[in-house]
């Protein structure tokens, strides 16, 4: 780490300070966008820790204004005033939406937010085509320089699929479309063919004379357009935090396209950052449900699903608790573990579940919550949640942290999860979810299952062991009411 | 600059970032796409600089949108964040 940031830096000082096209800068701005790329990186720095995580968005906050100002002082700007107006429409915006927003809202709120970095990217790549003098990518002909028409190519392509992609992920997690995977016949052929057409439109539009290139500049924009859309439409809910994740990287890379073009440092920097970013939170989601990148890409799990097939497995004996009985004998417990998943944020449960654990608390009972990576919707979903229910930090763990603790658990209280505790992901070879880390609930000694009914199975469609073993008590309501009617038992 | 320098960059920044965002604990990823997403609008630099530019009025309104729609996740990203983190904490023991 400390090597690879040596490294880069001191790259970056022994850079001449060249604006593109060989426009000769002060050296002063070059190192100015460096601070603030600088600054970015101790942003994300700042977030191992919740300790510095604070101060860690305040220097991304700084990286953000130096920037800012540095782009207007540098620069003619003969309509100042006009970008003030901008700026306060934007700012004000998005700052109440940021103070208004849900929590549980979040997984959508940061797809919106995608959808406009996307945006943007396009329209300055667009502005770039437009006015290429301004963006000094021009040779001395008067022609966009070929590696300046890849970059735009390549950044209002990544942009224009960032965005609608995305628009796509805020509609399904708001719940303006269904969550279902929408399947057309032979996507996968279509899918491969757009892609496959928007690179060679690419490739063409870097090597023909820039007066006659309008219409593959265009074309190349609406095909990428075209393409976010089909590729996430076939995408099922539980896989969106793949998805969000993945479109935050290529938010991350539609950036670095323009730094490229502009020859900024703050933004290949902060391109780069957020694309391995994105990229990095796509493999541990991935991993976290055994399933490759691509096939979460390709779409359609979950499918099949449906109450119907539950149907038939209902018969099979089950034990029904009720809140008296769970609220009773989690008070004789010594070690509970809580199981969160996405029907706690559906329930807005977490207050609730929080006012529950105090309680016990109270009693003398050690109360622990366990996370699974790909509960909820978003990375890290369930963990502001509890955050937001102040829940402890300290008493929050990740999967691989707390599993070898359910055997010396008095209670596991699953709320909200269901794949995520599924042996069958260990021993059933044909399911669906096989391979996937669970946590292994079945090895505690009472087991408390909250689910609104029996009818309903997980995200994945497959029933699951947990509901008709001995020591498994379903508690079939609403999760906040549950909770609540636990509090009051208590 | 030229392109391999701004390259060279980039492939660094990759590097810096791999290692960074590993670092970054699991119980932060969802600040942690919020942030990102607040940097990222570091295009704002692009849309800022169509907007400032003369000549050409088409690419003068797309950058004004630009910076509208950069500002509103500067703005927002950085505000939610913040209000995410403020949440973390070590309760006081009673």
């Amino acid at each position: 780490m400390r090597h690879a940031l040596i490294g880069a830096s001191a790259l970056l000082f022994s850079t001449p300070a060249l604006a593109a096209s060989g426009e000769a800068v002060n050296p002063w701005v070059a190192l100015a966008y460096l601070v603030a790329g600088v600054l970015f990186i101790l942003a994300l720095r700042g977030l191992s820790s919740p300790e510095t995580s604070r101060a860690g968005n305040r220097y991304g906050m700084i990286g953000m204004l130096i920037a800012v100002v540095t782009t207007l002082v540098t620069h003619d700007i003969a309509s100042l005033p006009e970008i003030g107006i901008a700026i306060a429409i934007g700012g004000g915006f998005g700052f109440i939406v940021a103070r208004k927003i849900a929590m549980t809202d979040m997984p959508q709120l940061v797809a919106g937010f995608h959808s406009l970095v996307g945006m943007a990217a396009v329209l300055v790549g667009v502005a770039a085509y437009i006015n290429p003098g301004a963006f000094g990518i021009l040779d001395d002909v008067g022609e966009i320089l070929t590696v300046s028409r890849i970059e735009l190519g390549l950044g209002v392509a990544i942009g224009a699929i960032t965005f609608s992609g995305s628009v796509i992920a805020f509609l399904k997690l708001n719940g303006n479309m269904s969550g279902a995977p929408i399947m057309l016949p032979l996507r996968h052929v279509i899918n491969l063919g757009v892609l496959a057409a928007i690179v060679v439109l690419t490739g063409y539009f870097s090597i023909m004379p820039t007066a006659d290139s309008s219409t593959i500049f265009w074309t190349i924009l609406v095909l990428a357009f075209l393409i976010g859309f089909l590729l996430i439409i076939p995408i099922g809910g539980a896989d969106m935090p793949v998805v969000v994740s993945m479109l935050n990287s290529y938010s991350g890379w539609a950036a670095a396209a323009m730094g490229f073009t502009l020859g900024n440092t703050a933004m290949i920097i902060t391109g780069a950052l957020v694309g391995s970013s994105g990229a990095i939170l796509s493999y541990i989601m991935c991993k976290a449900m055994n399933r490759s990148f691509i096939s979460v890409i390709a779409g359609g799990f979950g499918a099949e699903s449906g109450p119907a097939d539950g149907a038939e497995k209902i018969d099979r004996p089950w034990k029904r608790g009720s809140a008296e009985d769970a609220a009773y004998m989690m008070k004789q417990a010594e070690n509970i573990i809580i199981i969160p998943g996405y029907g706690m944020a559906v329930a807005q449960a977490q207050h609730a579940l929080r006012e529950m654990a105090d309680m016990l608390e109270e009693e003398g009972v050690n109360v622990k919550f366990a996370i699974h990576p790909v509960a909820g919707r978003m990375p890290g979903h369930m963990n502001v949640l509890l955050a937001e229910a102040s829940v402890d930090y300290d008493k929050v763990f990740e999967l691989e942290d707390i599993n070898s603790e359910f055997a010396q658990a008095d209670v596991a209280f699953i709320i909200g999860a269901n794949d995520v505790v599924n042996p069958a992901a260990k021993t059933d070879k044909s399911s669906p979810i096989y391979g996937m880390p669970v946590f292994d609930v079945e090895k505690a000694k009472q087991v408390f299952f909250i689910k609104r009914s029996m009818g309903g199975v997980g995200y994945a469609g497959v029933d699951n062991e947990v509901f008709y073993m001995d020591q498994t008590m379903m508690l079939l309501s609403d999760a906040k009411k549950m909770c609540e009617d636990i509090v009051k038992a208590l | 600059m030229d392109f391999i320098s701004i390259f060279s960059i980039f492939v660094m920044a990759c590097f810096v970032g791999y290692y960074v965002v590993w670092s970054v604990t699991p119980a932060l990823h969802t600040p942690l796409m919020a942030v990102t997403n607040a940097i990222s609008s570091v295009i704002i630099v692009g849309a800022l600089i169509a907007a400032a530019a003369s000549g050409a009025p088409a690419a003068k309104w797309l950058g004004l949108v630009g910076v509208v729609l950069a500002s509103v996740n500067i703005f927002g990203g950085f505000a939610v964040t913040e209000r995410m983190l403020a949440m973390y904490k070590k309760k006081e023991r009673k």
